[in-house]
């Protein structure tokens, strides 16, 4: 039996005495590729930020390789989504791949030449190594996009939580992202939040839904009873994804 | 501009602003960078409570200022951290309480005689040896502390959930800035007192966050154009006899409009050069 990477057990959370999150469990085992699928504001990105410790939920608990969000710190690496980003700030794209090695600096704080070649590595990753001296602002969406998955990996992260990661990039390199992302789950564990359900069928193994509640989570395999189950969730999710039916029966036909 | 320094005062009143520029720059730049200007002005207006409670117990007022100033800062750490969206309303209101308990607490000294015009624009001709003492103390503390911490800050300062995710206890941060920044302002009062404190605190960074890509830079730059302004400052109140505080505020604000002149200039040109380049 694989070791279970993530636990959330009855999870809860407030915003201003609203319910976000009532009673969420989801069980994620070592190496799965899960999508997390659900309107906006269904609690995705809370979901997230309560796994990352960002957030403490009102019940409930979560696990990390049984260990406490605060304690896993260094094992999760996680690209947010490109949203209140201070463009202004004076800090360049290096600098910027450089943060995932923070975890792993320990009390000092400090930065080891293996931690900037390994900040190296992952911007030649995904090809902004050229753009390492530009300041982030400076970039595109897409291009910023990039940094923050490589500021990600180079965490060396056992599991890899990412939200709505193609949200902003181009076709090819949403093609590019996740053929490195089905590379890289031969050793990681990943999460995705995503509307993208035709693109990810042919690589996520898991499928959850979120509406507050978890609705679904089962197999990740585009099947009519998944199908089925998409459904369940609010409407939201099939009109507001922007994921018309058809795309998503053409692909269960190539699958099957 | 020789002439203007030679006699002690003048010489004792620009080594008091070189000094405290050096924690204003730093300190300035994570102010800007975290966007905390307004709890800044709040620490600022506040410490006032502690200059009237001071006159009124009779110790030195800067002590007062010190101690009230920090503690202010720490209940705005807090406040700030538990609740966001009410943070500004919060601070708002310990702003004019410290006002105003430091103008009730002076009111309520007998035969009081402190210069109450020097804390609230600064009396940097006549800053006395122990306060040059104490802006240096603050210097150090500051450089040592942002020093052994500089990534950490840096983190919190640009993505404060990732520095969460990473494991950067952020809210043991946010307290030791905030005390940080209560101590810089209180080395500021002296200089241009508490009302300006926050031009000469957010103007430099404002202005250095233009022409540098690390926070490191732009820390050094806000250091050293707060030398600058202070120069220049002193030199032209001197000359034209006008009160130093004003002066150097003064002449950062004209700094100010020049480099956001600048800034447009420049991107005019970029503009055009890459439309027929």
């Amino acid at each position: 039996m694989p070791a279970t990477a993530i636990e959330v057990k009855d999870v809860s959370f407030f915003y201003n005495g609203h319910p976000i999150l009532a009673k969420v469990n989801l069980t994620v085992g070592e190496l799965d590729f899960l999508a997390i699928m659900g309107p906006n504001g269904s609690g995705k990105t809370t979901l997230f930020k309560i796994i990352l410790g960002i957030l403490n939920p009102a019940q409930g608990s979560v696990r990390i390789f049984g260990k406490t969000p605060r304690e896993a710190a260094g094992l999760l690496g996680y690209v947010p989504q490109d949203t209140g980003l201070n463009k202004d700030f004076p800090i360049s794209v290096f600098d910027v791949a450089l943060m995932g090695r923070l975890g792993r600096t320990g009390l000092s704080r400090r930065f080891t030449s293996e931690d900037r070649e390994l900040a190296r590595k992952v911007l030649e990753q995904v090809g902004m190594w050229d753009f390492r001296d530009r300041q982030i602002g400076k970039l595109s969406g897409g291009q910023r996009q990039r940094v923050f998955i490589a500021r990600a990996l180079s965490v060396e992260p056992k599991i890899l939580l990412m939200d709505e990661p193609t949200a902003s990039v181009d076709a090819q390199f949403q093609t590019d992202l996740y053929s490195l992302l089905k590379e890289l789950n031969s050793s990681i564990t990943v999460v995705v939040v995503s509307h993208d359900v035709s693109v990810l069928s042919g690589y996520i193994n898991s499928v959850a839904c979120l509406n507050r509640t978890l609705f679904y989570h089962g197999s990740g395999e585009v099947t009519e009873e998944m199908l089925h189950s998409a459904y369940q969730c609010p409407v939201d999710l099939i009109a507001h994804g922007g994921v018309p039916h058809r795309v998503l029966r053409k692909h269960d036909h190539k699958d099957s | 501009m020789i002439e203007a320094f030679q006699s002690e005062f003048m010489r004792n009143a620009l080594f008091a602003g070189l000094l405290a520029g050096v924690a204003c720059g730093i300190i300035g730049t994570l102010v800007v960078a975290n966007r905390i200007v307004f709890i800044s002005g709040g620490i600022a207006h506040a410490a006032y409570g502690g200059i009237g409670l001071a006159v009124f117990f009779r110790i030195p007022p800067l002590t007062g200022a010190v101690g009230f100033a920090l503690a202010t800062s720490m209940i705005m750490s807090a406040v700030t951290l538990r609740n966001k969206q009410r943070a500004d309303t919060v601070v708002g209101v310990l702003w004019a309480l410290g006002m105003a308990l430091g103008i009730i607490m002076i009111d309520l000294t007998p035969g009081y005689n402190v210069d109450l015009m020097s804390y609230l624009f600064g009396s940097i001709l006549a800053v006395p040896r122990a306060d040059i003492l104490m802006i240096a103390l603050v210097d150090v503390g500051v450089l040592i502390i942002v020093g052994a911490l500089y990534n950490s800050f840096l983190a919190m300062s640009f993505d404060e959930e990732f520095a969460m995710a990473m494991g950067v206890r952020v809210g043991v941060l946010y307290y030791i800035l905030l005390g940080m920044i209560a101590l810089t302002v209180i080395t500021l009062i002296r200089i241009v007192g508490l009302v300006l404190v926050i031009a000469l605190l957010t103007i430099p960074p404002f202005i250095a966050e233009k022409f540098c890509r690390s926070l490191k830079a732009m820390m050094v730059t806000s250091v050293f154009l707060n030398a600058l302004f202070s120069l220049i400052g002193l030199w032209l109140s001197y000359k034209f006899n006008l009160t130093s505080g004003a002066t150097i505020i003064m002449v950062a604000a004209a700094f100010f409009f020049a480099s956001v002149a600048y800034e447009r200039v420049r991107n005019h040109l970029g503009i055009r050069s890459s439309a027929f380049g």
